[in-house]
């Protein structure tokens, strides 16, 4: 073909590789909606699969009594251990998303943004080992050494999470604060994180959500607790949900597996309503960001 | 001279003086005041006391410079307006002026820019300090996402001038004409008021800290007619308070509004063109009788 339109008097019906074309538009768009599909499946299966075998195990009881009837002392111990590990990790993230977005230039955030990653995409069994050789080896076992892993773990959540919420503070905003004489310490503490706060505490609620999960470092840090007594001391193996859905599958009797579903319920049910009031929070406030 | 204190030059700024300063200044003018002009400069026969004198400026962004050899003096309590078509340095000059040019990198300034006789890029001056004596009042409204009460009392709040404060931003909302329509509604949010409302919240936000200059960018330009006339009434109303700078691309605002009107443009007589200062004077001459030909052409409407 020469290339110009063939005739132009001709039908308007495909022509020339146009037929083609098409079909594989259409392969690329069945394909990636398939893929879409695959990924909202698996999560659908593991829920179902889940509550199927877990929700035998629920009773009021089981979520809030000691062992050997319920799993009261692993719920509280994750919380301690979480709320702990987010004590740390929630002002150092935002204090350095505040550093990355305010006070460094580009060439001192890049590498700093690219080290967030890496220390996200470190191997959960790699913190823990570490925390076990600084806090636990020769020492003992304590809520307190999971809490400083799973700090490891929340820390580049947190920092890149409020780094971009605290991106979205439009520059005009600073360039206004500053035009009025005023510290910028200042301005950040009362116009950009103000804007921010919302964003700030949603990237935070993500971060302990994927944090209670966590299981590596918690066998390393708090796994031979004593699960028939409440604790809330940190500086002594503390129980906790992973561990415990962990030896519960262990055990030889199908109950402990009825257990172990039923604990997995009751987390996972407690991170997806975290995860989606987070999301909830987070679309609110760029709303008011945006308007 | 590079000290940026503010009683080395006859005057205390504000804090908590019965009378503005800026009342007392006029009355205190003298010749021995630092920046005060001779009369034999060709500026008239009153002796006008100076708060910029921007000697031989050239201003670069990285590799590329936006401004050329400007050298121009601003008097106390007049207003002063900057034109000139887009790109030729008016924005970039206006913000040499308090130091917003500092952040953006590659910014470079030679020459000398003398605020009261004090090096405003001497090696004391504090960047910060600049600012809360130089306001600033930007093209787009840019309102805090507070209260419009909050936006006001703000600075002041931040400033340590806790005292009378909602005197200061009464105040502060009377000065800029906003008072009698927000007066009912202090604590609701900024972001409901109108863009000119808005623009004028950002005035009274910037003459709640009683600065010594106001720097305008372009303030109307994002407004429609009525509340741009609202903005220049208003600006009537401060000037003689306020040494004011603005840049405008309307000429016919310039006209209105300035006591002296500066033009700038680029010159294009190097192989890069650069912006330049080509004319400054009386804002009626500058309109009826400008000296160079590139002003006539501009003022006349042949291009720009």
């Amino acid at each position: 073909m020469s290339g110009g339109i063939p005739d132009p008097t001709a039908p308007l019906t495909p022509s020339g590789n146009l037929r083609r074309r098409q079909i594989v538009s259409k392969v690329t768009e069945y394909g990636a909606t398939a893929a879409a599909v695959v990924a909202v499946a698996v999560l659908v299966i593991v829920i179902y699969s889940v509550v199927s075998k877990g929700a035998a195990a629920i009773s009021l009881d089981f979520v809030f009594s000691a062992a050997p009837t319920g799993v009261g002392p692993a719920l509280l111990g994750t919380g301690v251990i979480v709320l702990i590990a987010t004590a740390i990790a929630m002002p150092l993230g935002v204090l350095i998303a505040i550093f990355l977005t305010e006070y460094s230039g580009n060439r001192a955030a890049g590498p700093i943004r690219m080290t967030l990653d890496l220390i996200n995409g470190l191997p959960s069994i790699i913190i823990g080992l570490f925390i076990f050789g600084l806090l636990v080896d020769h020492k003992q076992q304590s809520g307190f050494a999971a809490s400083v892993a799973l700090a490891i773990i929340e820390l580049p959540l947190i920092a890149r999470g409020s780094q971009e919420v605290l991106l979205l503070v439009p520059h005009s905003m600073r360039e206004a604060a500053d035009a009025l004489g005023v510290a910028r310490w200042r301005s950040v503490l009362t116009v950009v994180l103000p804007s921010a706060l919302g964003g700030i505490v949603t990237s935070t609620i993500l971060a302990v959500a994927r944090a209670a999960g966590e299981t590596a470092p918690l066998i390393f840090a708090t796994s031979v607790f004593d699960a028939t007594t409440f604790s809330v001391n940190p500086f002594e193996a503390l129980p906790n949900v992973p561990v415990t859905i962990y030896t519960l599958s262990e055990e030889g009797n199908p109950e402990g597996f009825t257990e172990a579903w039923g604990l997995s319920l009751v987390l996972i049910s407690l991170i997806l309503f975290a995860s989606l009031g987070a999301r909830a929070l987070l679309a609110r406030s760029k709303r008011k960001l945006a308007s | 001279m590079t000290n940026l204190d503010p009683t080395a030059n006859g005057f205390d700024m504000m804090v908590d003086a019965p009378v503005p300063p800026r009342f007392r200044i006029r009355a205190e003018a003298t010749t021995e005041n630092l920046g005060t002009v001779a009369p034999q400069n060709g500026h008239g026969s009153i002796a006008h006391e100076v708060v910029f004198d921007s000697q031989a400026i050239d201003v670069f962004y990285g590799a590329k410079q936006a401004l050329k050899d400007v050298s121009l003096r601003i008097r106390r309590g007049e207003i002063t307006a900057l034109i000139g078509p887009s790109g030729c340095g008016k924005t970039t000059f206006l913000r040499s002026l308090n130091r917003m040019n500092d952040t953006i990198s590659g910014f470079r300034i030679d020459g000398q820019i003398l605020y009261h006789g004090h090096d405003l890029y001497g090696g004391n001056v504090d960047h910060v300090e600049v600012r809360r004596r130089i306001g600033m009042v930007f093209q787009k409204p840019n309102p805090f996402p507070k209260s419009i009460y909050d936006n006001v009392a703000w600075a002041p709040r931040n400033l340590g001038l806790k005292q009378d404060l909602h005197d200061r931003v009464e105040k502060a909302l009377r000065g800029a004409a906003l008072w009698d329509e927000v007066k009912d509604r202090l604590k609701d949010s900024a972001l409901g008021l109108s863009g000119g409302q808005q623009q004028r919240l950002c005035i009274a936000r910037a003459i709640a800290i009683e600065p010594d200059v106001l720097l305008l960018d372009e303030p109307a330009s994002a407004l429609d007619p009525i509340a741009t006339a609202a903005i220049e009434e208003l600006m009537h109303t401060l000037k003689g308070r306020f040494t004011i700078v603005i840049v405008t691309h309307n000429m016919q605002q310039a006209g209105r509004v300035a006591d002296r009107t500066a033009f700038f443009s680029l010159d294009t007589s190097e192989a890069k063109p650069v912006g330049a200062l080509i004319e400054f004077t009386d804002t009626g001459t500058m309109f009826t009788n400008p000296a160079d030909p590139r002003t006539r052409d501009y003022v006349s409407g042949r291009f720009g």
